[in-house]
């Protein structure tokens, strides 16, 4: 498949982004080196990317490079969710352990019953979807819930004092934390195709891709990503559930974010 | 059931320790089983430290409790829990309606049984369709206790339960605590009102720097 944007294009699109600095320049809104800088810095990212893609998932290349790839994806963005949510109590192997789950559910189905022939061209690029949906759906879900058994505290403590194991006395918040967390992606992909055309369909159309190629591949994706936050945001409940309780049924002590 | 022993908690050289201050020194104290028993002292004496101790909400830093003789980290807490039941200082009322509070500890209760531990805190059967959140300061409070009657507790332990109620509820909810305790159940209540403490104690004891004292333990001590 060739390409529809050459070196050249790539040069002429950089007017878009004198555009915006030129905006920023003409209402004198101060924003026009952070444009370039954001501008430059994120083409230098992505090259990088490029590059080390091309590396990783090229013709003949061993699919283990591909599997090492998302095994860093993995790490990193659990180590983002943990620094974007420092309340949150153990958050960093919390979140390792659910984008595992989320990707042994999603990686299996897509790969293990076919829907994507096993490559790293398809790997790489699934995985990137699952693990960034993922990593926000952590971050909401465990703030939520941390949030909901901090401020509720009375509640829990009086269901505790009625004799309920820890798990049942959670239970109304974590479904709060889940609501919270999923409801935004519900949202999304009831809207898509509607109000917006998303990234990845976009991506190939402008590839050359037909549309209705496109609109299967892109379905695909939105379902993996359901998938994903789904299976994310239950193990990070779940799993905070255990380290937030004693194993006598008794709430930690949480402290407020402002103490981080 | 068998013979009723004498002493419900004990505490044995119980030490709690918060950010580095004693909130309780070792304590060694008895408390009996009959009648009510009120903990006072001024507000940061540990009384409730000492009260969450009993049903183990909290766990002592060193030293033991123990329970008609049993010590309580050999207790299931769940079990525990039941037998022991708390009346807090805020009122918590889960969401939904006065019958969905109480059958939150046994979801499979009636609503004979229901309307019964309404009567016994001097609440109407009738509130029991009422939304919860709706009811004054004072119902709502005796809701909690009617809540933790429907486990059948033993013990009750009162952490300040009437601190943020007006005068007349606070005489009914007295009142309803007296009845209990003449019902042959365990009351441990924690106040800073001295004028409720000697209107409701059978006995009391003072918690002050860490240290509770007016036990017979404790006085017995050299």
């Amino acid at each position: 498949m060739s390409t529809p944007v050459g070196w050249a294009g790539l040069a002429v699109s950089l007017l878009l982004v004198a555009v915006a600095a030129g905006i920023s320049w003409w209402q004198q809104l101060g924003l026009h080196r952070q444009i370039v800088i954001a501008a430059a810095r994120a083409l230098a990212q992505l090259l990088l990317v490029g590059v080390a893609l091309t590396l990783v998932i090229s013709p003949g290349r061993p699919i283990w490079w591909s599997w090492l790839w998302v095994a860093a994806m993995l790490g990193y963005a659990a180590t983002v969710a943990r620094r974007r949510a420092p309340e949150v109590p153990h958050l960093l192997p919390l979140a390792l352990a659910s984008f595992t789950a989320a990707a042994v559910v999603t990686l299996g189905v897509l790969f293990g019953l076919h829907v994507f022939p096993l490559t790293g061209r398809t790997l790489v690029p699934i995985a990137g979807m699952m693990v960034g949906n993922s990593m926000t759906a952590t971050v909401l879900a465990g703030r939520r819930l941390t949030d909901e058994l901090r401020d509720k505290r009375d509640e829990v403590e009086a269901r505790l004092a009625l004799g309920q194991p820890s798990r049942q006395a959670a239970a109304p918040y974590v479904r709060a934390a889940l609501r919270a967390a999923l409801s935004p992606q519900i949202e999304t992909t009831k809207a898509t195709g509607l109000v917006f055309l998303p990234g990845a369909m976009t991506g190939l159309i402008l590839a050359g891709t037909a549309p209705l190629q496109a609109v299967l591949v892109q379905a695909v994706v939105m379902f993996l990503v359901l998938a994903a936050t789904a299976t994310t945001t239950v193990v990070i409940a779940l799993g905070l559930i255990r380290r937030l309780f004693t194993p006598d049924h008794r709430l930690v002590h949480l402290p407020t974010p402002a103490d981080h | 059931m068998g013979e009723r022993q004498a002493v419900a908690f004990e505490f044995e050289r119980v030490t709690v320790l918060r950010a580095g201050r004693r909130v309780l020194d070792e304590v060694t104290a008895g408390i009996p089983a009959a009648g009510i028993t009120v903990v006072s002292g001024p507000s940061g004496a540990g009384k409730t430290t000492l009260l969450r101790l009993c049903n183990r909400l909290a766990v002592p830093d060193a030293g033991r409790v123990r329970y008609r003789g049993q010590p309580l980290d050999e207790l299931d807490p769940l079990v525990l829990r039941r037998r022991v039941g708390m009346v807090f200082q805020r009122p918590a009322p889960f969401p939904g309606s006065v019958a969905d509070n109480l059958a939150v500890a046994r979801p499979d209760v009636g609503a004979a049984e229901l309307g019964t531990a309404l009567k016994r805190v001097a609440l109407d059967p009738g509130l029991l369709g009422q939304e919860a959140r709706t009811l004054s300061g004072g119902e709502l409070q005796r809701m909690c206790l009617a809540r933790t009657l429907v486990t059948q507790p033993e013990t009750l332990l009162l952490d300040e339960p009437t601190s943020a109620l007006d005068e007349q509820p606070k005489r009914v909810f007295e009142d309803t605590a007296r009845d209990l305790a003449a019902q042959g159940i365990t009351l441990i209540w924690v106040t800073h009102d001295d004028a409720q403490a000697a209107r409701v104690a059978d006995r009391i004891y003072e918690l002050r720097d860490g240290h509770l004292t007016g036990t017979p333990t404790e006085e017995a001590k050299p």
